[in-house]
């Protein structure tokens, strides 16, 4: 049991060295899995009140961080699909759930796409902080039921709102019958997560570092350096490929990466991973299962579990 | 146990307010600029007075003062652009033939005459800009209180101008939540501080509906260089490279328009001029063929036509 006090190691996976792993194929010999996950979230202009964490730096009306946001889904979406779409990327879409309903259009443009769903909580201005673990159940679920009447299909994966967590996330969003989760970090292959309910459960590389907020905003960079460690990136991961497949993924929000001076830096890193042969160009789901199918052993799950 | 963390009052089709309608630039009737011109260039030259005052604002704005009192370093900094950068800016303007709007602190028109009276020479549109940057619309600031804020600004700028003043841009862009109705109760009918569109469009307030011309946070000389760090050269780069993919879109899906905002007392120093007439080169003269350079009146009047 992970229990609710504040300063648990959650014991979520095994150590394992990247040297010496089994060695990991993915479909048709590739070298590396590549996919790219836009965050399409909803930021509310007046959300409640949480004792742990401030939505907004401003106060009401937080006029500039509310509209660049809004900016990413009134102008940039359909800027990065275009781009998507030219390489032959199918796009993992990490949704704010509420965004099935503000705004159906972009779901409707993704869907006739056959891209991925997955959930990132109902509004990035609401926090796993605060609620308790039934409340946390209900938000998980409520946020599954949204998307999954949307698009007819349960989402498989989960990406925290705001990558806020309780003691409790991993284990309730497996119960709800997740697949997998982009929260941690630790890893440039998939790894098996050890739940509560035992249930097949895998961790697939996100990745922070090439995430395009985290470049831009955080790191501060200057849009063609984004483009070359992008590039840095897959030339490693594709060389290392060879040996035991890797995972290589660019989270990337339409209120950062398609702002006109910043998407041609992208879009450069995209045409360069796509123009190498051995590359699974897929999505986060596609991954998941396949680990999950063919995996287990390798990522060092599969032992015991519940039949 | 009900929990105004799961509550939801907003959540529906739309935006969860009420200040304008959702769509999708890429979704609206194509805007063809005059000439059929891909792009739409507006440039904003914002010319500020930060005041030497101890007073901290509710929120800062970008360029604010930051040491206990007296903060000389940064108030004479600010201060360059009113004595030197905003006369090389000018010169710069002309010598393009380019038509920057001008959006000016009220403050100025009692400090600086002088500096309004040649503003005033030019041809360029003047935006409100607020009182002073260190009076910002942001939070709890009663209703009376700013009427007079806006109300102030725009009078001590008309003293000076015969142009009607339609336009502004608040110190920041920060709004508290009855700004927008006290703009258009105070005559102006466009406002540039909401950053989440390319075009203008509607903004819907309890006193009547104003323009939103979005302006660009993103590419602001003031957030690429002093917030971001980012080197000149990689800020023109940055301005040319947005322009390139504009103007291919706006060929393909319809008008774009590329909003630049400027302070000279940061791109008026003698180190940075130069990559404003880079930029200036690059867009006005290298690709004088794609782009349209107006005043942004003119360019919300194109785009309702």
């Amino acid at each position: 049991m992970r229990g609710s006090v504040q300063n648990a190691e959650l014991d979520l996976y095994d150590y394992s060295a990247y040297e010496g792993r089994p060695k990991i194929e993915w479909p048709n010999g590739a070298r590396l899995a590549f996919w790219v996950a836009p965050n399409i979230e909803f930021y509310e202009l007046d959300p409640p009140t949480n004792a742990h964490r401030k939505p907004w730096p401003h106060p009401y009306p937080a006029v500039p961080g509310y509209s660049i946001r809004d900016y990413g889904n009134r102008v940039g979406h359909q800027r990065q699909m275009g781009v998507l779409d030219k390489y032959g990327v199918r796009g993992s879409i990490s949704l704010s759930a509420a965004l099935c309903e503000h705004h159906p259009e972009i779901i409707a443009l993704c869907a006739e796409r056959d891209w991925e769903f997955f959930s990132h909580g109902i509004y990035n201005t609401r926090y796993t902080y605060g609620l308790t673990e039934d409340q946390e159940r209900e938000m998980i679920e409520d946020a599954m039921a949204t998307i999954e009447r949307a698009v007819g299909q349960r989402p498989a994966g989960y990406l925290a709102p705001a990558l806020s967590h309780s003691n409790h996330t991993i284990d309730l969003f497996a119960e709800a019958g997740g697949r997998y989760t982009c929260d941690l970090f630790h890893d440039d292959q998939p790894t098996w997560v050890k739940t509560r309910s035992g249930k097949p459960f895998v961790s697939i590389p996100y990745s922070l570092e090439l995430n395009d907020t985290i470049a831009y905003v955080v790191q501060k960079m200057e849009p063609r350096r984004y483009g070359e460690i992008i590039r840095r990136a897959f030339d490693q991961l594709y060389v290392e490929g060879a040996e035991s497949g890797t995972v290589m993924c660019i989270p990337t929000h339409n209120y950062q990466v398609s702002c006109p001076h910043r998407l041609r830096a992208f879009e450069e890193a995209l045409e360069y991973i796509t123009g190498h042969s051995d590359v699974w160009v897929t999505t986060g789901r596609e991954i998941a299962e396949y680990s999950l199918t063919h995996l287990q052993k390798h990522i060092g799950g599969g032992a015991e579990q519940p039949a | 146990m009900s929990n105004v963390l799961l509550d939801y009052p907003q959540r529906h089709y739309g935006m969860d307010h009420d200040r304008y309608e959702w769509s999708m630039l890429q979704d609206r009737k194509p805007v063809t600029w005059p000439g059929d011109k891909p792009l739409a260039l507006w440039i904003n030259i914002s010319v500020q007075h930060f005041p030497l005052s101890g007073d901290k604002p509710a929120v800062a704005p970008p360029g604010a003062l930051t040491m206990p009192y007296p903060d000389l370093r940064h108030y004479t900094l600010r201060d360059y652009g009113n004595r030197v950068g905003i006369y090389r800016l000018l010169k710069l303007m002309a010598e393009y033939e380019a038509s920057p709007s001008l959006a000016i602190s009220g403050a100025l028109s009692a400090r600086y005459p002088q500096l309004l009276e040649r503003l005033a020479q030019t041809p360029y549109e003047w935006l409100g800009h607020g009182w002073n940057m260190l009076r910002v619309h942001a939070g709890e600031v009663d209703v009376d209180t700013e009427a007079g804020w806006i109300a102030e600004s725009r009078q001590a700028l008309e003293q000076f101008t015969d142009q009607s003043i339609k336009g502004w841009l608040s110190p920041g862009r920060l709004q508290t939540a009855n700004t927008p109705e006290l703009l258009v109760k105070n005559g102006f009918t466009y406002q540039c501080d909401w950053v989440n569109d390319e075009l203008p469009y509607t903004f819907k307030t309890t006193a009547g509906d104003m323009i939103c011309l979005p302006s660009c946070l993103e590419l602001d000389d003031v957030f690429v260089l002093t917030q971001n760090l980012h080197s000149e050269d990689s800020f023109a780069q940055q301005v040319i490279d947005a322009a390139d993919l504009l103007i291919n879109e706006g060929r393909e899906q319809g008008g774009r328009l590329l909003a630049l905002n400027l302070h000279p007392w940061l791109v008026g120093q003698p180190h940075r001029i130069r990559t404003v007439r880079e930029i200036l080169e690059a867009l006005l003269v290298e690709r004088g063929e794609a782009i349209w350079h107006a005043s942004p009146s003119l360019i919300i009047e194109a785009v309702s036509a």
